[in-house]
């Protein structure tokens, strides 16, 4: 059977739905990637990502100066490459911002040296 | 003591407070606000994550970012708002009593009230679980307070009871705050919140999700020291000898919700077995002119179901003041709706018969799991006047129908309205052989 053979690479569970298909990443005999598993077009888009190179959209805070709060949330403006995430928090936890600051505010240009701003996802006003 | 008066009064300023009281003032109505925390935005200013706003505005957002957009909203129509205000009692003739330091108590008169109080946490209390009362036992949200809004670690090495959605976010947020998340422990043979969260906050950071399971002691006396978690039976009774000590400096709860009902209930108005108060189609409660949305009234999967489900109280208040107020119309004659087979509760809990040609949308839960099955709706026991098959049915996702009644033949003599969840029927398969 030609299904023994094949080397599983990688299981996903897609998350585009409720129904979680779980999809298999395999190399068949010739050494080509198939998956197997996905019960729909979305769902072999997204596995192909994922295996391919996953991304997230960070969301996290960052330290405020002289703010109404002591915390701004931010988020990327896209998401970024997973294995960069570590990178972005930690470039995120030295960082302190001035108030005030509006929603939409880039904080950090390319962070984690990806295509993507950090920006603020509320206005803060300085402390009354 | 200060008096007010106003046409709409909203009690609460999160996503459904502020939704409710757009649509009101949109209708020409004098609106008053009313909120307790410091500033206008609610519990969505503490969920930084994204994900919110794909049906209302099309787009991906985090909490903060769904909130200014209607505290913009706001304050772009002038509707004004007390912050540091808590009410403390609402009347049967709409007088709203409330505190706050600049006026003391004050009282204001309104024409109708819209009740968008959201929820508390169930806690440790709720719970009973055995053990001291040492520091570091919270709830995920408050948890989540701290850490997005306050600047504050609960803790370092972290056990989460619950598989919600907050439970898990607080899990994977908390790693990124470089605490050890040990385990996410789960009563459930299934996770409580969505597959997309199990996914993205656990398994990317190989955090332990543990169904079947329980903590059944909490140890320390000052501080948490760590939690004997258990192995549950069907009836989530604790199986002897499987307990398993769990080294742990916090334990966060998410373990569910409770509409925040207590002005609700001191009013005089019922509640529903969900928590919520009893309302007909016009989201009205048992008491004329008050009226709920949001969380107060169920607890909801998304903010934009919220936003939405508060557009229509502030219009329904709006037309209430409009036309309804102080002309003593009759109570319309109503039709019970009842939650059947597989179905938890269904929203309204009544329908007016006058409104039989209009949409209503209804809105329920399933009471477990389960895959092909048929949503229903019956006028009478054996009478099926709406149906609709749906592949996949779980407690954690809100189903709504929209329908109208009159379309649908409903029976306008009829008293109840069953709404059932059901296996499909099965297709006849001929004999292979």
């Amino acid at each position: 059977m030609a299904e023994c053979k094949d080397e599983v690479l990688k299981e996903i569970r897609c998350i585009v739905c409720p129904t979680g298909c779980t999809i298999q990443v395999k190399r068949d005999e010739e050494g080509e990637i198939v998956y197997e598993g996905y019960t729909c077009k979305r769902g072999l888009d997204y596995a192909k990502q994922e295996f391919l190179a996953p991304k997230r959209i960070l969301t996290t805070t960052i330290r405020v100066k002289n703010g109404f709060l002591p915390l701004v949330p931010v988020r990327t403006d896209k998401a970024i490459s997973k294995e960069k995430l570590e990178d972005a928090l930690q470039e995120v936890a030295v960082k302190v911002i001035p108030a005030p600051i509006k929603m939409g505010q880039i904080l950090i240009e390319k962070i984690a040296g990806e295509e993507a701003n950090l920006i603020a996802s509320r206005d803060l006003p300085v402390a009354h | 003591m200060k008096t007010y008066e106003t046409d709409v009064a909203v009690i609460g300023a999160g996503a459904a407070g502020m939704a409710s009281a757009i649509e009101a003032k949109l209708l020409e109505m004098e609106v008053l606000i009313l909120e307790r925390d410091r500033e206008l935005g609610g519990i969505t200013l503490q969920c930084i994550h994204n994900g919110f706003g794909l049906h209302e505005f099309k787009e991906e957002l985090t909490g903060p970012e769904y909130a200014q957009r209607f505290i913009n909203e706001v304050h772009r129509l002038n509707i004004p708002y007390k912050l540091n205000t808590m009410v403390i009692e609402i009347t049967r003739d709409k007088k709203i009593f409330a505190v706050n330091k600049k006026e003391g108590l004050i009282q204001t008169q309104a024409k109708a009230i819209i009740l968008a109080m959201s929820c508390r946490e169930r806690t440790r209390g709720a719970i009973n679980i055995p053990g001291f009362r040492p520091s570091g036992i919270y709830t995920a949200g408050q948890a989540q307070r701290f850490v997005n809004m306050e600047g504050w670690l609960p803790g370092k090495t972290i056990v989460i009871l619950g598989s919600g959605d907050i439970g898990m976010i607080m899990a994977r947020r908390l790693t990124w705050e470089g605490c050890k998340v040990q385990a996410v422990v789960e009563i459930l043979p299934y996770v409580s919140g969505l597959l997309r969260n199990q996914v993205q906050c656990l398994e990317d950071y190989d955090i332990p999700l543990i169904t079947n399971h329980t903590v059944t002691k909490i140890h320390g006396k000052d501080r948490v020291k760590g939690v004997t978690i258990s192995k549950v039976d069907r009836n989530f009774d604790r199986i002897i000898g499987s307990d398993q000590f769990m080294e742990c400096d916090t334990l966060l709860l998410s373990v569910g919700l409770i509409p925040e009902n207590e002005l609700t209930l001191n009013a005089g108005a019922e509640l529903s077995p969900n928590g919520g108060p009893i309302v007909d189609n016009n989201l009205e409660t048992g008491i004329e002119g008050v009226f709920a949305c949001g969380n107060v009234l169920q607890v909801h999967d998304l903010v934009d179901l919220v936003s939405a489900e508060a557009k229509r109280a502030g219009k329904y208040a709006a037309e209430y003041v409009k036309s309804r107020y102080q002309k003593d119309l009759k109570k319309p004659q109503r039709i019970e709706v009842v939650a059947g087979e597989n179905v938890n509760y269904v929203k309204p809990d009544y329908v007016n018969k006058s409104d039989l040609d209009k949409e209503i949308i209804f809105t329920f839960r399933v009471s477990h799991p389960d895959r092909r099955m048929q949503i229903q709706v019956k006028d009478h026991p054996n009478v099926v006047i709406y149906k609709r098959r749906k592949l996949y049915v779980i407690p954690s996702e809100m189903i709504e129908l929209k329908l109208n009644l009159a379309k649908k033949n409903i029976d306008p003599d009829c008293s109840r309205l069953e709404i059932e969840v059901i296996p499909q029927p099965e297709v006849l398969i001929e004999n292979e052989d």
